[in-house]
């Protein structure tokens, strides 16, 4: 099968035994891979009525069949599992390097099943596969571990880490990954944890079969000179995904101080332009991005280097919070990312218990003796480390995520929780945003935005009408963008610099003619 | 004519090394590439990009004349010439010439440009040599 390792690792941790199954080849025909393949796979393997943090929950990682290969943007891979944080579908995307390692290696996907008996990591180094003993890393910081593995294993391995929130179960934790990358949303994280998996380490010397290498290489070379030859390439190049929040606060779609308000006074503080000025040191990609996003910073104020923020990030931790210096922020996205936990989780937790201290339903005591102020930063770094440990009542109430806080704090709190299915709304206020509203709201994950990101088609038609031309675009756009998730490729070249769909088609479905990926293509 | 790069725009995302092993082997895979990236992370977070400065050490090296110059003036190892004793891999001072337990022989950059061709941010460019 061109395109694919050919390969499913599966690993029961309860029994320690690790099996390598042939990756079917009618289920990639119809789903691909990546997101397509853990969705799949979520649905026919993991029970009915299954405790997301039971033996009986899994954890999917999974590559797509562009993944790995020369083609733009090719570095996503699909965590998918059962969400501690919903109770429904979790799905969470991460670039970096580990997606094309992985079928370097020889694997389409890892399982992990059952739950270990003790801490572990999962070793794979081509045919290799073994779990090894993490006790000495556990309670460790997730690059802490990944740098310690790198001098360990060698420069070449790629790693996955959880940091302490996922062994302490916070609702929310994520995968980290590559000094900056995560698998965010929906506790991917928590289950990892609950696993007993603290890493994934992956060295793979091998390559991926291609049907047609000239064509292949011609249409993929046509799409790279596309994204660097597009209009937006320098400002998106320059500064990535930050360069929304200008545009967000002029529009009113800025989450500030909880969602209340849709800009921020202090706005001009943590655009762009400050960002790159002050704190960027490096632009970062992922693997094979022509555009790359990523931007790696040093705050001299915190004395920390972090990958970000990211806007979703800057929004979150900043504006959301009242706090408008970006290091503060950058310093707020470090430990996030140390300890492990989704930024835009954490962010809209603290900005609710913010608002309940605002209005009266917290009190000091509540909230160990913080200042919950909006905007007070150094109560919000400690908040973050006590939701990662789970330390007091509130740190311990803001691990289980907005919807059960705000249920077990009651009060009217749960007007200001501002979630859908239980998982914390992404950056973008909605008052007025028929269209984004929708999109949250039917997004199978809870309220993210990648699933259809239509608040730009909200301000571009007049925010607050209501017509069947927004529903029809909300279901566009869902409709298009999983086919970016499914081959294990970046959405960004199209959704921000206008890269052609039309680039797709030829690489995986000319049955055989240009195909790398298609299995139609080789007689499958 | 020699390539060149500029580490500080690097991004790290190897397209150029998987660009590389297509050209060089057909395969997509950058671990059969002729030029590195190597990253240095957490801390200072930099990319450092490796190329081959076409210097001929390795031509001169040889001791079976397997390393030739092509129209462009890239020194590059004739498969069927090389014995794989790795005089050449010893004496490049830039760790440039390549190997791999599964290709028997070793290789090194040719300048065909591939890896100009889709980096993005303009890392690489292929020019005359700067005089010394």
């Amino acid at each position: 099968m061109c395109g694919y390792a050919g390969r499913i690792l599966r690993v029961d941790l309860t029994h320690g035994t690790i099996t390598k199954e042939p990756t079917p080849a009618e289920v990639v025909r119809d789903y691909l891979g990546g997101r397509g393949l853990g969705a799949y796979l979520l649905w026919t393997e993991v029970p009915q009525g299954a405790d997301p943090l039971g033996p009986d929950n899994k954890l999917f990682i999974s590559t797509g069949p562009l993944s790995g290969t020369l083609f733009p943007g090719a570095g996503k891979m699909d965590f998918a599992t059962k969400s501690p944080l919903t109770g429904g579908y979790a799905g969470a995307s991460m670039g970096g390097m580990l997606t094309a390692e992985l079928k370097y290696a020889g694997y389409d996907a890892i399982i992990l099943e059952g739950i270990s008996p003790k801490p572990v990591y999962l070793y794979i180094d081509d045919d290799t596969v073994e779990l090894r003993d993490a006790e000495a890393y556990w309670g460790m910081g997730s690059f802490a571990l990944e740098k310690k593995l790198k001098d360990e294993l060698g420069e070449e391995f790629q790693i996955a880490t959880i940091g302490p929130a996922g062994e302490n179960l916070v609702k929310y934790a994520c995968i980290n990954h590559d000094f900056g990358r995560q698998a965010g949303r929906g506790g991917v994280g928590t289950v990892m944890g609950v696993k007993k998996v603290k890493a994934i380490a992956v060295r793979g010397s091998g390559g991926i079969p291609i049907a047609d290498v000239a064509g292949f290489t011609r249409v993929a070379k046509e799409a790279y000179r596309a994204c660097k030859e597009a209009d937006g390439f320098d400002a998106w190049t320059r500064y990535g995904t930050m360069i929304v929040t200008s545009w967000c606060d002029e529009n009113g779609a800025l989450p500030t101080r909880n969602f209340q308000s849709g800009s921020f006074e202090q706005g001009p503080s943590i655009y762009a332009s400050v960002f790159r000025q002050t704190i960027v040191v490096t632009d970062k990609g992922c693997f094979g991005c022509p555009t790359p996003c990523g931007k790696y910073s040093h705050s001299e104020k915190h004395d920390i280097y972090v990958e970000g923020p990211e806007y979703e990030t800057n929004g979150m931790l900043g504006s959301d919070l009242g706090i408008g210096d970006i290091e503060d922020i950058a310093r707020a996205n470090q430990l996030c990312d140390e300890l492990g936990v989704d930024t835009i989780s954490t962010g809209g937790a603290i900005a609710w218990a913010m608002e309940c201290y605002e209005k009266g339903v917290l009190d000091r005591e509540q909230t160990g003796g913080l200042d919950l102020r909006f905007g007070n930063a150094e109560a919000v770094f400690t908040l973050i480390e006590r939701i990662a440990h789970r330390e007091g009542w509130l740190g311990n109430l803001l691990a289980e995520g907005v919807k059960r806080a705000a249920a077990e704090v009651g009060q009217g709190s749960e007007k200001w929780a501002v979630h859908v299915k239980g998982m914390e709304q992404s950056a973008y206020d909605t008052h007025d945003a028929t269209s984004m509203l929708l999109a949250y709201m039917t997004a199978d994950v809870g309220a993210h935005h990648n699933r259809a990101w239509a608040i730009t088609y909200d301000i571009a038609v007049g925010r607050d009408r209501v017509t069947l031309e927004k529903v029809a675009k909300v279901i566009e756009l869902q409709h298009i963008r999983p086919l970016m998730d499914c081959l294990g490729c970046c959405r960004l070249q199209w959704v921000e610099l206008g890269m052609s769909l039309d680039y797709y088609a030829p690489v995986w479905t000319t049955r055989g003619k240009t195909c790398c990926t298609s299995p139609s293509g080789c007689g499958i | 004519m020699r390539l060149y790069a500029d580490s500080a725009k690097c991004s790290g995302c190897r397209a150029c090394l998987v660009a590389c092993s297509l050209h060089l082997f057909g395969e997509n895979n950058p671990k059969k590439a002729a030029l590195t990236i190597v990253p240095h992370f957490p801390v200072p977070g930099t990319f450092e990009v490796k190329v081959c400065t076409q210097c001929g050490d390795c031509a001169v090296a040889c001791p079976v004349d397997a390393i030739h110059q092509n129209e462009k003036g890239a020194y590059y190892v004739e498969p069927d010439e090389c014995t794989l004793c790795m005089a050449c891999v010893d004496e490049c001072p830039e760790g440039m010439v390549f190997t791999r337990p599964d290709v028997d022989y070793v290789w090194e950059c040719d300048l065909c440009s591939e890896c100009v061709d889709v980096c993005g941010p303009g890392v690489l460019w292929i020019a005359e040599q700067e005089e010394a």
